[in-house]
Parts: structure tokens; C-alpha cells; sequence
């Protein structure tokens, strides 16, 4: 054991294939997380099945398709940016990662109005009109404001990581040799997409 | 850390990882470190401070049941001592334990590696932990008074109760995200920054158990996550998700909740199985008997405790066939569980058996494990169960489960690796001493738990019959000698850390494992270079003759 050319502290670790597995391990938890939500919707749904599709018809579906289609653009957009990266057009994907923001801000004011549409006519939780409702009706609504809740705050994550992913662009610290941090962010925000992708059907499709 | 330690610095050695001095210094040198071993000792401190509050409820709790009616506390308080004693004990005692402070440790070292994957996020979840900590002792002391609904939040009490469950509820959130964390941190490291050479089958069997562990954690945790989450939502916003009033079924919060907790339980035994598998070898002196059998045992324990969560549950009124399957599968976790005490006594056979510390802490492992694993099968009999649920038997077993297994375990692992943390020794005659007081008070706090759960007597009553009183006087009394035991050796460790004879040998146990192989304490990198590994990892009859040697010289 000689010590001779060892320098103590600067040991740099850099390993890709590392840190994609630390995302996708990451990305596990987050579909488990959801996970026990569809589980509750799927058990609620079993048991009140004609309530589900009675509260259903109160949500607008092309409202939610839109939505779907600015989600999956954005996907493209961000899969786009990884690949521009990855010829060293470094403009190019700072451009598709600006329109993904942009996309996802547009998701969430679509979300807004939605909501605020509903809080409108008193669907909200402890809201008069909901409490009148059924049972099953009450749990549909929990259900769609806190997934579609969590989910919008997954969307306002992912909107930040972007960001600080065009600062780092910007900067070079990301470039064609060395883009890790994008494609995990695009593992990300795709996770983001295939989350909704689930939510769409369930909530605005079973009428 | 003080002068006197220039001690330790041996003769051309680099400094060791207590001396390292990286862009901080002081106490940011600790608390921004990233190195690995650092952040296992920020943990150790932190914990040991929140078990001896955890332990400090529970010891008030018993104070209390030693007569019955009013001792010393209403029965509000009592509420909040065993929720609180429940809370400090599993989410910021066991459930980190031994992977966060000697994982954290040793897991790098025992594959050959720098550090950790992520040593960044390594620190984030000590933070992390160290927030949901305070934050849970924060809760006793707002207004609204402390958390009353067991560890279980269990609806829809915790959604009626006017004391402090939110920040409760936020703190175990947050303990859950460090947890994760963790455990994804360790499944990386596991799979890329093992030294040339070591393949699966040669690594320690610690890292076997400590990657099934991970991997639990990875993918239990979001669980308990969301549900807490929904608990919090349901409290603040009224949203209707497991309120009756609002057609929600609780039956499913206990459902999400053990989905959780239980494989949990297998995040808090694992990893002291791994520290057995550890230390039997070293102090039988003979190579670990059905090495494969032990890894994969860790394997089969975290898959199967995986699928056996409704055995929490037998009396909410599932169907038949659901308690039929539940109450099979929580008889098979008993296989792999045995797989491994019958491995580790065959390891023990005809061995040059030498009863140091850490040893008689595994070896107490094993008895108070058996002890609660065999009443844990009892209580898997569908209609053992229906006598014995809610009674102190359940809490008999599952002390002797996670206190007599893992607590020793931790306890083991201690006095183990001590010598290899700290470059010194502690005082090894108070070790023993301390050692029997805590195995003979353990028995005699719990053991009578058995007993008169057995007879009806339930768990987190505050109050009890006249018949059970010699009963609660006796496990009292244990008590008391228990924590005279705990005090005794928390003092022996502050004590040593500072002032205990100082140890330069690499390998003072005469271990094979690759941490016995490099400086004591080890240095900021760990390895000088990293080693390349070509033998199994317990290979006694081969190095028996090279360490004589080196014990006589």
C-alpha cells in the first residue's frame, strides 16, 4: 500500500450509469406514491361504481384532452432537448427546454381554470354542494383534487428542475460530453406526463 | 476533537477521517461533511440523543403502570408517552438504526469503495432526518398538546383529535423521505461502486441484508408517504378520503398503513441479522456455515414480509380466504428467518468460541430473536390471534423482536465496530457488566408481557385490574435495571470516545472483512488504493495461521 501519488480530497466521481439508476430507483418511489392513490380509486371506484361515473360527467373531457395533448407535446419537446444536446446544438436546446416550461405553465393554467370553475358551483372540499352530494360522488372529488393536486405539484417541480437545467445549459456545465442532469430531469418530467396519462382516463374518460 | 488525539495519527500515515481537514473546519467540517463516515457518526450522536428520550418515555410509562390507577400522570399524558415513545423509537430509532449510522459507515468500506453513490443526498437525509426528528419533539411541546394517537395515526381518531397530529404526521413524512433516500443512495452504491472482484457471492453478508433492506425502504416507504399525506388533507381541507362521515373506509388507512409499517419491521431486523452474520464468524473463528442460504434469506425475508401486512388486521373483519392467505404467508417469513439462527448456531459449532462483548450481544440476539420470532408465528394463528390482539402479548413480542433483536443488534455493532470508528477502546469489564444488567432486566421488563397479555390484559391501557398488578410490578422493576444497564453503557461510550485506551491496530478482533484491512480510525478515502478482491469473504482456516501469527508477534 504506497501512498506516494495518492492526493487526499480529490477523489472526483462521476459515473452516468450511476446516476440514472439513482433516478429510475427515484422515479419507483414516486409511482408507488401515486400508487396508493390509484389504490384507494380503484377500491372506491369498485365499491361506488355508479357514483364515480355520475361525478365523472361533471368534469369537462375536452378541457382534460387538451391538457393530455400540451403534457405529451411537452414530453416531445423536452426528449427534443435532449437530443439537441446531444449534436451540441446547445441554442437549439435551450429553445425546447424554454417551450417545455412554457407548456407545463399552460398546463397549470388550464388546471386553474378547471378549478376555479368548480369552486364556482361549490364543488370543493366542505363545500356545501359537494357535502350534498353522495357518498361516493364526496370521495370522487376528494380523489380528483388531491391527485390532480399532487400531480400539479409534480408539475411545478418539474417546471423548477427544467429551469435550473437551461441555467445549467446556459453555463455549459451541461453539454454534449457531459448531460446526465437532463436526461434524469427528462426521466422526470416524463414521469410527470405518465402519471397524467393515467389520471386523464380515470377522472374525465368513464362517463 | 482534542489534542490528545494527535496520538492517533500514526508514524506516515495520512490522517484519519476524524482529523481530515476538507474547505470546513470545526463543526461545519462535520455538519457539511459529505464523507460517508462522517455522516454515519452525525447519525450516530443524533440518534443515541432521540433513543434516550424515546427511552426516557417509555421508562415514565412503566413508572406509571406500577400500580394501578394514578401513579404519576393522567391518562392524556400516558396517551402521549406511549405515542411518543412509539413515534421516537420506531421512526427515529430502529427504522434508521443500523443502516444509517454503521451502514452509512461501513457499507463503502466493506465493498471497497470511496464513499457512497450520492454522498450529497447522503447528507440531504441526514438533514432530513434531523428535521422530522425535531420536529417531532417540536410536537410535544406547542400548544395543543402532544400527539395522542399511537404511533398508527389510525383513523378516523387522527383526523377527531385536537392535538398536535399535523406536525406529527410532517415529521414522519419527512423521516420517510430520508429513509427513501437512504436506501436508494445504498442500492446504487451496492451496484456500481464495488471494488474489482468482489462479485454478489463475495460480499459480506452485512451488505446482503443491507441491500434487501434498501430495497424495501426504496419501495415501502411512498407508501406510508401518501397515506400520511392523505391523513394531513383530510385534516386540513376536510377532502373526504377515509372519513366515514364522508364515506371513506379507515379499513383502507390500516390497509396503506401496514402496507408500510409491516415490511418496515423488516427494514428495522435486516440489517442486525447482517451485523450477526458479521460478527459470528469473527469470534467463532471459523468461516459463516451456508453463506448462500444466509443471502438469500435476506432476499426471501424482505419479499415475503413484503405481502403479509393484513396480520395487523385480522380483526377488522376481512374475508376468510384474505386471512386464510395473510396468515400462511406470515408463516412462511418464519423459514427464512430460521434458515438464518440455524446457520448462525452451526457457525458457533465447534468453533474457538471467544465471548467478548460484541459477541454476547449477538449472541442474546439470538436467544430474545427466537424468543419473539416463535411468539410472532403464534400470533400469525388465526385464532391464537383473535385471544391475544391489543394485548401486551403483542407488545411483549414485538419488544423482543425489535429490542432484543435489532436494539442489540445495534448494541452488537457498537461495540464491534467501536474500536475501527474511534481509534479507541471502551472499557470492555463495565461492557460485560452492563451487558448482563440490560439481558436480565430486558427479560424481566417483557417476559411477564407475555404472560399477561396472554391472560387479557391489553396494550396501551392505563390502567388495569388488580390481578395483573404483580405482573406489571415485576416488568416495572425491569425496567429500572434495564436502564441502568442503557445509562451505563451510554456513559461507557461517551466516555471511551474521549478518554478510552487508544487503538492503532488495523485488526484488532483478527476480522477478514475488508475494514479490518485498512487504518484504524480509517482515513478521509478509506483505501490507499482500492483493493482487489479474490477471496470469499470469510475465509478463517486459510488466514488462521497468518493471524496467530501476527497476535504472537
Amino acid at each position: 500500500m504506497s501512498s506516494t501519488e495518492h492526493t487526499a480530497g480529490t477523489h472526483v466521481h462521476r459515473d452516468d450509469v450511476g446516476s440514472r439508476m439513482g433516478m429510475w430507483l427515484f422515479l419507483f418511489t414516486e409511482l408507488i406514491l401515486f400508487g396508493g392513490m390509484f389504490l384507494l380509486y380503484s377500491v372506491y371506484r369498485f365499491q361506488y361504481a355508479d357514483e364515480f361515473h355520475l361525478a365523472a360527467k361533471e368534469l369537462n373531457t375536452i378541457m382534460g384532452a387538451f391538457n393530455t395533448a400540451v403534457l405529451l407535446t411537452s414530453s416531445l419537446t423536452m426528449v427534443l432537448a435532449i437530443i439537441a444536446i446531444q449534436r451540441d446544438q446547445k441554442a437549439l436546446s435551450i429553445l425546447l427546454q424554454l417551450i417545455t416550461i412554457f407548456l407545463a405553465l399552460f398546463f397549470l393554467v388550464n388546471k386553474y381554470f378547471e378549478w376555479t370553475a368548480k369552486f364556482h358551483y361549490g364543488i370543493y372540499p366542505g363545500g356545501e354542494e359537494l357535502l350534498a352530494k353522495s357518498s361516493g360522488e364526496i370521495l370522487f372529488f376528494g380523489l380528483y383534487y388531491v391527485m390532480t393536486g399532487l400531480h400539479g405539484i409534480h408539475v411545478i417541480i418539474g417546471m423548477f428542475l427544467i429551469a435550473v437545467m437551461t441555467r445549467q445549459t446556459r453555463t455549459g456545465t451541461i453539454n454534449k460530453d457531459s448531460y446526465v442532469r437532463l436526461e434524469n430531469a427528462g426521466l422526470y418530467w416524463h414521469l410527470v406526463d405518465i402519471i397524467w396519462i393515467f389520471l386523464f382516463p380515470l377522472f374525465y374518460l368513464i362517463t | 476533537m482534542t489534542a490528545n488525539d494527535a496520538a492517533i495519527k500514526t508514524n506516515g500515515h495520512e490522517p484519519s477521517y476524524l482529523e481530515y481537514k476538507g474547505k470546513h473546519t470545526g463543526i461545519l467540517g462535520w455538519i457539511l461533511s459529505t464523507d460517508h463516515k462522517r455522516i454515519g457518526i452525525l447519525y450516530l450522536i443524533s440518534l443515541s440523543i432521540f433513543f434516550l428520550v424515546g427511552v426516557a418515555f417509555g421508562f415514565l410509562m412503566r413508572l406509571e403502570l406500577i400500580s394501578p390507577g394514578r401513579t404519576i400522570m393522567d391518562a392524556q399524558t400516558y396517551n402521549s408517552f406511549f405515542t411518543l415513545h412509539g413515534v421516537i423509537m420506531i421512526f427515529l430509532f430502529v427504522i434508521p438504526g443500523i443502516p444509517a449510522v454503521f451502514g452509512n459507515f461501513f457499507l463503502p468500506i466493506l465493498i471497497g469503495a470511496k464513499d457512497v453513490a450520492f454522498p450529497r443526498i447522503n447528507l440531504m437525509s441526514w438533514y432530513l432526518y434531523l428535521i422530522g426528528g425535531l420536529l417531532a419533539v417540536v410536537a410535544i411541546l406547542l400548544p395543543g398538546g402532544p400527539t395522542d394517537t399511537g404511533w398508527t395515526f389510525y383513523v378516523p381518531y387522527s383526523i377527531r383529535t385536537n392535538t398536535n397530529v399535523m406536525i406529527a404526521l410532517f415529521a414522519a413524512f419527512i423521516l420517510g423521505f430520508s429513509s427513501i433516500l437512504t436506501g436508494l443512495n445504498f442500492v446504487t452504491t451496492v451496484h456500481r461502486l464495488r471494488a474489482p472482484g468482489m462479485t454478489w457471492f463475495k460480499m459480506p453478508l452485512s451488505i446482503w441484508s443491507l441491500y434487501a433492506t434498501a430495497w424495501v425502504q426504496v419501495l415501502a416507504t411512498p407508501i406510508i408517504g401518501i397515506t400520511l399525506l392523505l391523513v394531513a388533507v383530510e385534516r386540513w381541507f376536510g377532502v373526504g378520503v377515509f372519513d366515514p362521515a364522508l364515506g371513506g373506509d379507515p379499513v383502507l388507512y390500516q390497509h396503506l398503513f401496514w402496507i408500510y409499517s409491516h415490511p418496515a419491521v423488516y427494514i428495522m431486523i435486516l440489517p442486525a441479522m447482517g451485523v450477526v452474520s458479521e460478527i459470528i464468524p469473527v469470534f467463532a473463528r471459523r468461516t459463516i456455515f451456508g453463506y448462500k442460504f444466509i443471502a438469500f434469506s435476506s432476499i426471501a425475508i424482505a419479499l415475503f414480509g413484503s405481502l403479509v401486512w393484513a396480520h395487523h388486521m385480522f380483526t377488522v373483519g376481512m374475508s376468510d380466504t384474505g386471512q386464510f392467505i395473510f396468515s400462511l404467508l406470515t408463516m412462511l417469513v418464519a423459514i427464512p428467518s430460521a434458515i438464518k439462527v440455524f446457520n448462525w448456531v452451526a457457525t458457533l459449532y465447534k468453533g474457538s468460541i471467544d465471548l467478548s462483548t460484541p459477541l454476547l450481544f449477538v449472541l442474546a440476539f439470538i436467544f430474545l430473536f427466537t424468543i419473539g420470532g416463535l411468539t410472532g408465528v403464534m400470533q400469525g394463528v388465526l385464532s391464537i390471534d383473535i385471544q391475544i390482539h391489543d394485548t401486551s402479548f403483542i407488545v411483549a413480542h414485538f419488544h423482543y423482536v425489535m429490542f432484543g433483536g435489532t436494539g442489540f443488534g445495534f448494541f452488537a455493532a457498537m461495540h464491534y465496530w467501536f474500536p475501527k470508528m474511534f481509534g479507541r477502546m471502551y472499557n470492555r469489564k463495565l461492557a460485560k457488566t452492563y451487558f448482563w444488567l440490560m439481558f436480565v432486566g430486558f427479560n424481566f421488563l417483557y417476559f411477564p408481557m407475555f404472560i399477561m397479555g396472554w391472560l387479557g390484559m391489553p396494550r396501551r391501557y392505563y390502567d388495569y385490574l388488580p390481578e395483573f398488578h404483580s405482573y406489571h410490578l415485576i416488568s416495572t422493576i425491569g425496567s429500572w435495571i434495564l436502564v441502568a444497564g442503557v445509562l451505563l453503557m451510554v456513559y461507557n461510550m461517551y466516555h471511551s470516545v474521549r478518554k478510552g485506551k487508544i487503538v492503532t491496530e488495523k485488526n484488532i478482533w483478527g476480522g477478514e472483512t475488508l475494514e479490518w484491512q485498512i487504518e484504524t480510525p480509517p482515513i478521509h478515502e478509506n483505501f490507499y488504493d482500492i483493493p482487489v478482491i479474490e477471496t470469499d469473504p470469510y475465509q478463517y482456516k486459510m488466514n488462521d495461521e497468518k493471524f496467530e501469527k501476527e497476535v504472537v508477534s
